[in-house]
């Protein structure tokens, strides 16, 4: 963790979600005829967090790295082996069933509510959050307005698109507020249009409410542009915490090269092939990261000469939080999306 | 399960539980009898978008069974356990067998964490589904019951027991259907363990039971669907005996309290691991 997030940890007041020491493991499954076993596997390994109030906390990582088995232990729905969850001064390994009253989760599943009208899986999520019949109906016409999802009330979720089904299961999480919202890739398959009615009624619960949301994410392009702040995970770790801006300049220094060739590198080129051994290819595509200087050195060795023909495209870009994974040690190569 | 919702109670009668005075106020509790009128609401709506499944598919196999045992039984109390045996069939096959395997999908899918997310109490959601597939069954059983009549000419004159019959043998077949569903560890294994339930209700309700090995009986006796099959079969005799009808719900009755409660425990269980 950066030394300045664990600074602003110091005022205790604001916090609305602490957690200290989160361990969970699974344990080693033994190989059955046909199935191999799998090894003792730590899905979380002692995560220390604090989420403040108001602010929008991102959970990045590749799948796998453990985001959410932390996310299903700090809504109650999974026991950790040790450590401890407090949301708004709950003790949540304690006592899970409250976390159903503090928080609201919007899960990656949408089973429960897929035979369900758009209409009646926000009435009946309202209902189950201690509504009553008058305020369910009231906030879910509200919510539904809000999103623009007014049209398709009347429509089984199950008949909807990836991203409709997507919007109107955010919809039934938004019916019967809560301080703290818990939305794990709650993006996932929505056009722009979507997302941004994704981000304004996030942004309007916070601006009206100081409401709180952890988000799970591993879309960097996301992440960079609607976290205050991020924790990135990998491996069940969190291996640096901070806003986006602060995280990118720990690896202020470099630039982003983007190659994509026609066919094959031009490897006759002696400049291209030095530079061989430092790339991270994918397909046609090699990705370097280098000084400025260097950046633009290569840049124009490929623009110009012989290396030219062969170039189908280039980009030069800042860091991204991508760079910044991978700059502190994160395994997976591939994993995050950048869309 | 408390039913009295948390913002009515006053401050402290909760300070036992809560601990620190900084902590903020939780949101209300959803009360058991609103909740699973929610719920049944809901499970109620899916036959709008499953119907087929849901409506129809038990009445015409408990159509078709009939027409086929019109040419093997005699018109005699044979007749009565085909017709009492098919009506009760549609029961299983809604309740049990097709409750099961909701519940087994929904666990396996992750889909009883929407629920678990919720204030909402663990009978709620389990009643609340239970009731919704044992309506599912009104309108098959009855029209199976008319149609069975019709066919073997037995009398109309009970088929008011219906009233108690569903929803008696519904609350035990519904309910043995939700604890396997949610006990079941695998997906598959909670439709085998429904399709099961449901063969046997058909070997062991349709055909008729004195005909059957000793052992067989005995199994029988085990099946709560038997005693929905054995009630509506004796309200076909000229003369009931109300007693031994009354009897015979009265253990769907009991059956039915028991497995609720298991199905009850069974979504806790596998709700938060």
């Amino acid at each position: 963790m950066s030394k300045r997030a664990a600074q602003a940890f110091r005022h205790d007041g604001d916090v609305v979600c602490a957690v200290r020491g989160l361990t969970k493991t699974y344990p080693a499954v033994r190989g059955r005829r046909g199935a191999p076993g799998t090894p003792e596997v730590r899905a979380t390994d002692d995560v220390t967090l604090d989420i403040r109030r108001g602010e929008i906390f991102g959970l990045l990582g590749p799948n796998g790295a453990g985001k959410s088995t932390l996310v299903r232990q700090l809504t109650g729905l999974m026991r950790p082996d040790t450590g401890s969850v407090e949301i708004l001064g709950h003790d949540i390994v304690r006592h899970p069933e409250r976390a159903a009253r503090i928080l609201a989760y919007l899960g990656q599943e949408s089973t429960a509510l897929d035979e369900l009208t758009v209409s009646l899986a926000a009435e009946t999520t309202g209902r189950l959050r201690g509504l009553d019949v008058r305020r369910a109906r009231a906030e879910r016409d509200d919510v539904l307005d809000e999103l623009g999802l007014a049209s398709l009330a009347g429509r089984p979720l199950k008949k909807l698109s990836g991203g409709q089904r997507r919007l109107a299961c955010f919809a039934a999480a938004l019916v019967g507020e809560r301080p703290l919202l818990v939305l794990d890739e709650p993006t996932t398959g929505m056009d722009p249009v979507a997302r941004r009615a994704v981000w304004s009624a996030v942004d309007r619960r916070r601006a009206e409410r100081g409401t709180t949301v952890l988000l799970v994410t591993h879309n960097v392009i996301e992440a960079e542009t609607v976290l205050d702040r991020v924790a990135v995970l990998d491996r069940g770790r969190v291996i640096a915490c901070d806003t986006p801006g602060g995280l990118k300049e720990q690896v202020a220094g470099e630039v982003r090269v983007d190659l994509v060739w026609r066919d094959a590198a031009p490897l006759h080129v002696p400049e291209v092939a030095a530079l061989r051994d430092r790339v991270v290819e994918a397909g046609r595509r090699w990705t370097l990261r280098l000084g400025p200087e260097e950046a633009r050195a290569v840049v124009a060795t490929v623009t110009g000469g012989a290396a030219f023909a062969a170039l189908d495209d280039f980009t030069l870009a800042t860091p991204s939080l991508e760079d910044v994974y991978l700059a502190l040690g994160g395994a997976a190569r591939q994993g995050l999306v950048k869309a | 399960m408390s039913v009295v919702p948390a913002d009515v109670l006053p401050g402290s009668a909760l300070a036992a539980e809560e601990p620190a005075a900084n902590a903020a106020e939780l949101g209300p509790r959803a009360r058991l009898w609103p909740s699973l009128a929610a719920v049944y609401r809901a499970q109620l709506s899916r036959a709008r978008v499953a119907r087929i499944p849901l409506l129809f598919v038990a009445t015409f196999q408990s159509i078709g069974i009939m027409i086929l045992m019109r040419g093997v039984v005699d018109d005699g109390a044979e007749a009565q356990a085909v017709v009492a045996g098919s009506s009760v069939l549609v029961v299983a096959f809604v309740a049990l067998n097709l409750l099961a395997q909701y519940f087994g999908q929904l666990r396996a899918s992750g889909g009883l964490d929407h629920y678990a997310t919720l204030p909402v109490p663990p009978a709620a959601v389990v009643l609340g589904a239970a009731g919704a597939y044992a309506s599912f069954t009104v309108p098959g059983t009855v029209v199976t019951a008319v149609f069975g009549c019709v066919l073997f000419g037995l009398p109309l004159a009970h088929l008011w027991i219906l009233v108690a019959v569903i929803p008696l043998a519904g609350a035990a077949l519904a309910g043995l259907g939700a604890a396997l569903g949610l006990l079941a560890p695998r997906p598959e294994l909670a439709t085998l363990l429904g399709q099961m339930g449901m063969s046997a209700a058909l070997l062991l309700g349709v055909l008729p039971a004195d005909r059957m090995p000793e052992v067989v009986r005995f199994t029988r006796d085990l099946l709560p669907s038997t005693y929905g099959v054995e009630a509506f079969a004796r309200t076909f005799g000229p003369d009931p005996d109300w007693a031994f009808v009354l009897g015979d719900l009265a253990v769907c009755g009991a059956v039915g309290v028991v497995s609720l409660a298991v199905a009850t425990w069974a979504y806790r269980r596998a709700a938060v691991r």
